[in-house]
């Protein structure tokens, strides 16, 4: 049976790392904060995984399929005797399997950390953040309704916004952290529309009842379309979802609404386009927070509850989850192709796991409700498990490279293959998981996105597979440019460089290691980071093998999709082509002469893509010329000239009138005297007259 | 008895009145004012003894009253004259409107 008192004490042992470390971390000896952290993360780790193993211990229903248990729920706030909201644990396969990844990531990452920030400025600052970040997120997937999943989306957007900030002297760090937290907060918008239209039409925020609501109608309307079927179905279901199939607005109806807004809430917690453009900003923090929070955990939030409300995607409003599946695929395609073209080693990766969430949502979007047409929600949690492990490595990775060459351009880097090996090793282990060549955990996952993707549509199939070509393109591109090769090479460049992001604090920090020693080699990082990459391997070496099927599927049933040979075969082969175009095109660590040229004549579609295809500057403009110039210079105007005036007039008038007026309070005795008798004879007057 | 009326006594105690009221606003004097203050007070004592001489000759309160107002200004006339020269002592003046050093409007 599960426990409780476990259960409780995983989100709370990472804030009780926060509160003590905000509050004394400053006064513990100098490593102590990590120590600190770190313990208390690993304990929540085991707790974690021994509640995931005790879940999935549990006997299944009658139906064969796994139940969700409800713990230590409380009631927070009642609004109505129907509405109320409720705090509490909700223990269901999805989130027995999130609190396994976000605590092992985190802990791997608090270790890690301990070696990557030594003598950083602001070292407790950041394991009290790291721990109030992995308390936000494990409270995030346990929560039992979509307010407290709101309440902890908003959580960890501000320890996000923190850990991005966290050289707070770096304006690109300010302003990226800015950018981030501005960006999803405008798509919260429309998330908290989204739970505010859903809860007023169906009087509900939990997720059991809403789910158990879509699958009745999904189970009654087998034949025919939703909203016929809610209006005659009998039982919770149709009463739960009929108002808000009825009610529609702009031709949509209130729960394609509510759907689409909450799909804009996830869009932009996890970086999909449009709303893409915080997460490369967001690689100004330092490069583990990179690896727990814009690669393996927070980013995959908005996956995350798209497979929680998924029965209501999936029966109910399948038109969202094409347009689901539309722009995740758009967006992996553009991600993908801009990872093609960067320098900077964290941007690539950030492209790579935006195309790579852009992955998972498509398959969410592809995917049918139950039995095997679910295959694709399956899919897309396990490429959500293992694409956390295998990019939480390449991060690490990189900053493990960083650490060593202190820059993070790739024209800084080459032939760090022998100078590196651990790291090189892992480094190759992530990058063959994520270009998913078997037998590494990323073959395995993306083949399920993939067949699922063929079933849907062979369009889908077809761009998604070359989507996975154009990623083992990028990630052997990287590879290459910073393992092969011979180092010292190109490293002219390097004292002249300009440090980049981690490069300019971490000299700053390392002080006995001057910036522009480029004679002397770049060393492997200490034991204290390479272990954290080396079991993070060994997961992404493994987690492929994982039966997930039989521990995820959308109806919660055991679902045992076998390879399908063809997509398999094809998928593997677009890879190996993708892997053997970037070793011949940077062969030894260097672009070819042909291929440089041609990138750089001129070329206006790598221009584009160098810049990201203009997305940002199309922010820019909107915000800038838009609002800020247009609508806000006019709004500024009439509140500084007519608001204001208006005030500001009517204060000094008062103020002048006072001025006049303050002559009479003469202190002089006879004045008054005169005043009163003048007074009193008027009021004489006044009674005599009337 | 009744050779001289009423009214004239009333004229009379309004001339006082007055008198005491323009003295109490026009003269600088705090001493002066002080006088004219006194004429106030004895216009008001003639207009008690007069209403109870007139009105209701049988009651005696009003001629008390008067004696009782009379004690009260001498009372009152000797405090005042205390402060003025206690005032005069510090300021080596005693005019009213130059009085002002507690506050911030100077003339």
């Amino acid at each position: 049976m599960l426990n409780p008192c476990f259960i409780l004490l995983v989100p709370l042992l990472p804030l009780l790392s926060f509160v003590l470390l905000s509050a004394f971390g400053r006064r513990l000896p100098k490593q102590w904060a990590g120590y600190l952290g770190g313990a208390l993360m690993a304990v929540a780790a085991v707790l974690a995984c021994a509640t995931a193993w005790t879940y999935f211990a549990l006997p299944l229903n009658e139906y064969g399929a796994r139940v969700a248990v409800d713990v230590l729920s409380w009631e927070w706030m009642r609004f109505s005797p129907q509405l109320s909201i409720r705090l509490g644990f909700y223990i269901d396969a999805l989130s027995a399997m999130m609190w396994v990844v976000v605590t092992v990531v985190s802990l791997m990452v608090h270790i890690y950390s301990l070696g990557y920030m030594h003598g950083e400025a602001g070292f407790a600052r950041y394991f009290s953040f790291l721990g109030l970040f992995t308390f936000s997120m494990l409270g995030l997937v346990v929560a039992p309704n979509i307010f407290q999943t709101y309440i902890f989306w908003e959580l960890v957007g501000v320890s996000s916004y923190l850990l991005i900030g966290f050289y707070y002297k770096k304006p690109q760090a300010v302003s990226a952290s800015k950018k981030a937290f501005i960006v999803t907060r405008f798509a919260d918008l429309g998330f908290l529309l989204g739970i505010l239209i859903l809860s007023y039409f169906t009087g509900t925020f939990d997720f059991e009842t809403l789910c158990g609501g879509a699958t009745a109608v999904g189970d009654a309307s087998a034949c025919g379309d939703a909203s016929a079927a809610a209006a005659c179905a009998t039982g919770v279901g149709g009463a739960l979802y009929a108002p808000a199939l009825q009610a529609s607005f702009l031709g949509l109806s209130a729960l394609s609404w509510a759907t689409l807004l909450i799909f804009m809430g996830c869009a932009g917690k996890s970086a999909l386009f449009p709303l893409h453009i915080w997460l490369p900003d967001a690689m100004e923090g330092p490069t583990p927070v990179s690896a727990l929070i814009h690669a393996a955990t927070m980013v995959v939030a908005g996956v995350f509850l798209l497979a929680r409300l998924f029965p209501i995607y999936a029966l109910l409003t399948p038109g969202v989850l094409e347009v689901v599946a539309v722009v995740a695929a758009i967006t992996a395609l553009y991600a993908a192709v801009v990872a093609c073209v960067q320098t900077d080693i964290k941007r690539v990766l950030a492209f790579s796991t935006i195309s790579q969430i852009g992955f998972m949502t498509a398959a969410l979007g592809v995917s049918g409700f139950g039995g095997h047409a679910g295959e694709g929600y399956t899919a897309a949690l396990f490429h959500l498990f293992t694409h956390a492990f295998f990019k939480a490595l390449l991060f690490l990775c990189a900053g493990a490279v960083i650490h060593a060459v202190h820059s993070n351009e790739m024209k800084d880097m080459g032939g760090l293959r022998r100078h590196l090996p651990v790291t090189h090793l892992c480094f190759l282990v992530g990058c063959l998981a994520i270009a998913g060549i078997p037998p590494f955990s990323g073959f395995f996952s993306k083949d399920g996105i993939l067949s699922a993707a063929f079933a849907f549509s062979p369009y889908m199939g077809a761009l998604l597979t070359g989507v996975a070509g154009a990623t083992a393109f990028y990630m052997f591109r990287l590879y290459s440019r910073i393992f092969l090769g011979s180092y010292g090479g190109t490293a002219t460049a390097h004292g002249t460089g300009t440090a980049h992001a981690d490069a300019t604090s971490h000299s700053a920090a390392a002080q006995t290691q001057p910036h522009a020693d480029t004679h002397t080699a770049p060393h492997e990082a200490p034991a204290v980071m390479t272990l954290p990459l080396i079991f993070l391997s060994a997961l992404s070496l493994l987690s492929g093998f994982i039966p997930f099927g039989d521990f995820l599927s959308s109806d919660g049933c055991a679902l045992h999709a076998p390879l399908q040979p063809m997509v398999a075969v094809g998928s593997v082969l677009v890879a190996l082509v993708g892997i053997g175009l970037a070793l011949y095109a940077y062969k030894n660590g260097q672009p070819r002469k042909g291929l440089q040229r041609w990138a750089e004549h001129d070329n206006a579609f790598v221009r584009a893509a160098q810049n990201r295809f203009y997305i940002d500057r199309v922010y820019l403009f909107i915000t800038h010329r838009l609002i800020f110039q247009g609508l806000s210079t006019a709004l500024a105007w009439f509140d500084t000239r007519v608001i204001d005036g208006v005030l500001y007039a009517l204060g000094r008038r008062t103020e002048k009138i006072a001025h006049k007026i303050r002559v009479i309070q003469s202190g002089q005795l006879q004045t008054y005297a005169l005043a009163t008798l003048l007074g009193a004879l008027g009021l004489v007057l006044l009674v005599l007259c009337l | 008895m009744n050779a001289v009326p009423m009214t004239y006594f009333l004229v009379l105690s309004t001339i006082l009145f007055f008198a005491g009221i323009y003295g109490f606003i026009t003269r600088r004097n705090l001493l002066a004012m002080l006088i004219s203050l006194e004429l106030i007070l004895n216009s008001t004592d003639i207009n008690f003894a007069v209403f109870n001489r007139f009105l209701y000759p049988e009651h005696m309160e009003g001629m008390f009253f008067s004696l009782f107002s009379i004690a009260i200004s001498a009372a009152e006339t000797a405090v005042a004259v205390a402060i003025i020269i206690h005032v005069f002592r510090h300021l080596k003046h005693i005019e009213a409107q130059k009085l002002n050093q507690l506050t911030d409007l100077k003339k």
